[in-house]
């Protein structure tokens, strides 16, 4: 059976958690800071868990389970398995869920440089989280079947309300498979490439911050991830001719959504051009 | 009599406040954020006074001179188009009251609006849109009603950007029809040509006189100059219009492919592009909903979602498509070329794909 169509079978009065692994806690934001939709949306459904918001249930049954966060430590993997094997649905938020976000640099890295970043990051607790360590910072899906994804860093509120409002609905949320181009241009920015030179990712990420960074007179640096159709040898070779190095580049795109397919191999890209 | 006036620069506040005085909001070109795009103005300072633009493929840039002109540019960044075919607006809201009907809202959002320098490639370019929106087998009640409330005074072109081609269409820089008022820029003032009730109204109350010979000609003169600033060139455009569907597997549409990222930069740029799409805002507790349109493009891979098929999956099938229907299949849908040539999709292009040169490698 397919996700849309299980989803007929959504609870009347739906009982819903909100996860975080490992992140920033800024998508949970995204849902506490228009408490008053929050407040509207608890009139109608259950918030059984929430941490950041104040309700602890956490291997409650549900039917949604909203996760934020990547997995990195042998603990989040338990809980990721126990909160899916609860949960009708699960929707996944954020580039760290979708792709592992910041953290997952560390993918690229070998155990040396790791151990170095880890000293800087945590000089006390370094050996309590060497202990529980993964080898690596990975997505949702790595781990668990995800039935809904929404991409950001962070995401937004308007895009999660909807999001949860679509499935109550009993349809799948609505993905934004246009790059940023397209708002920014709806929003008549003059394009920074265009008029300033400025490198910008826009073209092959997704859309769904409202063009933020072009509206300010900057380039995209890609929180989104990737658009649903991204000409990745076409935009590279663009920001080699604006003059980016291999090195740049490969950082630009190896920056919040390291891990998304698309993305992940530009080093041999760049290098292959 | 002369059927000519001449408008000093000293009279663009005079315009601006008659303007203001019956219900306009005047939008003119403006000097923002590193570009010259349509802008509310109150003052004649608020021009781009002295700023020249350089447009060449995937690029753009202003300069100021000490050029005494207000219009020495030459397009704004954006055209009309997003004045009267908004790039997203609420149609209609609907609610669900506690008996559980439905009670439908319709949404129409007027301004009358005053738009101060068109160029001819844009009053083209709302002569096609026209016909998109009203001439055609329905008619847009938001898009017409903007249309009647719309005050064009049209600014004939000095110069032309390396990515202008109206003349290779078969056009010129001059505005032609569907103003109220044309002028052309020239040193110290403009030279005006009423081309309706409303224009002549606001002539009467500028008091003008008649343009000298020496102005007219000067004026004229300009013109001419600008169209000769233009190097690109097309077959004829009947030609290109055959041409473009006979050659549906040329390699060219493979090589324009991989180049291109299927940004949508140029249809979203584009004055006589129309397609757009629509959606539903529900409110968190699902009682009511809002209805709007937005822009879209063919360049966006639902454009051809159709009945669980996705038809142009293919990017070049996406670039075929808008170069066929812009110089081609427009023709048979609207009595008319889809183009007017202002370059935009050139200048706007992030890797300067340039449709002239596309064009002439397929009809080669
Ligand atoms: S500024 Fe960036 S996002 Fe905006 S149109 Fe240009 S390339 Fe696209
Ligand atoms: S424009 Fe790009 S970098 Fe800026 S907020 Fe949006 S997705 Fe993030
Ligand atoms: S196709 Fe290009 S040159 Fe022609 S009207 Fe559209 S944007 Fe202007
Ligand atoms: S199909 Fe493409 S070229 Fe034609 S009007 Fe729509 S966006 Fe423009
Ligand atoms: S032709 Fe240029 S502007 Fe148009 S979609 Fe392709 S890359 Fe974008």
């Amino acid at each position: 059976m397919s996700t849309p169509d299980k989803l007929i079978n959504f609870a009347k009065r739906p009982k819903i958690a909100v996860h975080k692994f490992s992140s920033c806690d800024g998508c949970q934001l995204a849902l506490i800071n228009d408490a008053v939709s929050l407040l509207e949306l608890a009139t109608i459904v259950d918030i059984v868990h929430f941490a950041e918001a104040g309700p602890l249930d956490e291997f409650a049954e549900v039917d949604l389970a909203i996760i934020e966060g990547s997995v990195n430590t042998h603990h989040d993997v338990h809980r990721i398995e126990m909160v899916r094997a609860k949960a009708k649905y699960v929707l996944s938020v954020g580039a760290c869920a979708l792709t592992g976000g910041i953290q997952a640099l560390r993918n690229f890295t070998d155990e040396k440089e790791l151990r170095h970043w880890q000293h800087d990051v945590y000089p006390e607790e370094t050996e309590v989280i060497i202990e529980g360590d993964l080898a690596t910072a990975k997505p949702i899906s790595a781990y668990v079947k995800v039935d809904f994804e929404l991409p950001g860093c962070p995401i937004n509120t308007g895009q999660i309300l909807r999001a949860i409002r679509q499935i109550l609905f009993g349809v799948e949320p609505e993905k934004n498979v246009d790059p940023v181009c397209t708002t920014c241009k709806h929003a008549g920015v003059t394009c920074v490439m265009v008029a300033k030179n400025e490198s910008c990712l826009g073209p092959v990420v997704a859309d769904g911050c409202d063009a933020i960074c072009p509206k300010l007179g900057r380039g995209c640096y890609g929180c989104y991830g990737p658009a649903k159709y991204a000409n990745m040898d076409a935009m590279i070779a663009k920001l080699k001719e604006m003059g980016l190095s291999d090195e740049q580049i490969k950082h630009k795109f190896h920056h919040i959504n390291s891990q998304a397919i698309t993305f992940h191999g530009v080093t041999a890209r760049t290098i292959s051009q | 009599m002369s059927h000519y006036y001449f408008i000093p620069h000293t009279k663009i506040d005079q315009i601006l406040s008659y303007f203001e005085g019956n219900g306009y909001k005047c939008l003119a070109p403006r000097h923002l954020e590193g570009g010259i795009s349509y802008a509310p103005i109150r003052k004649a300072e608020d021009l781009p006074w002295g700023y020249v633009d350089e447009q060449k493929p995937g690029h753009y840039q202003i300069t100021k001179t000490e050029n005494p002109q207000a219009f020495g540019f030459t397009v704004p960044t954006a055209s009309v188009k997003p004045m009267l075919f908004k790039a997203k607006e609420t149609v209609w809201k609907v609610k669900r009251d506690d008996s559980g009907k439905l009670g439908f809202e319709s949404v129409v959002d007027v301004e009358k609006i005053a738009v101060f320098g068109v160029r001819p490639c844009d009053l083209r370019g709302i002569e096609i849109q026209d016909r998109v929106f009203q001439h055609n087998s329905y008619n847009d009640i938001r898009y017409s009603k903007r249309r009647e409330n719309q005050f064009i005074i049209a600014m004939n072109c000095g110069t032309s950007h390396f990515n202008c081609f109206c003349v290779a269409l078969g056009d010129y820089p001059r505005a032609d029809k569907g103003y109220d008022l044309a002028l052309t820029e020239i040193n110290s003032g403009f030279v005006a040509e009423i081309g309706s009730d409303k224009g002549r109204e606001l002539l009467l109350y500028l008091e003008v006189d008649a343009a000298t010979g020496a102005q007219v000609e000067h004026a004229l003169n300009l013109i001419d100059n600008a169209a000769q600033m233009q190097h690109k060139q097309l077959p004829p455009i009947k030609e290109v219009e055959a041409k473009l569907m006979a050659n549906l597997e040329h390699e060219a549409w493979d090589d324009v492919a991989s180049r291109c990222l299927s940004c949508g930069s140029c249809t979203n740029s584009c004055p006589t592009c129309f397609c757009h799409t629509e959606r539903d805002i529900p409110n968190v507790l699902g009682t009511e909903t809002e209805h709007t349109r937005e822009w879209d493009s063919c360049f966006s891979i639902d454009h051809s979602y159709t009945h669980g098929e996705t038809y142009r999956e293919n990017p070049k099938y996406r670039y075929r498509q808008w170069l066929t229907h812009k110089f081609s299949t427009w023709r048979d849908q609207f009595r008319t070329k889809g183009c007017v040539g202002c370059g935009r999709c050139v200048t706007w292009c992030p890797v300067k794909i340039d449709v002239v040169d596309e064009i002439n490698t397929i009809c080669k």
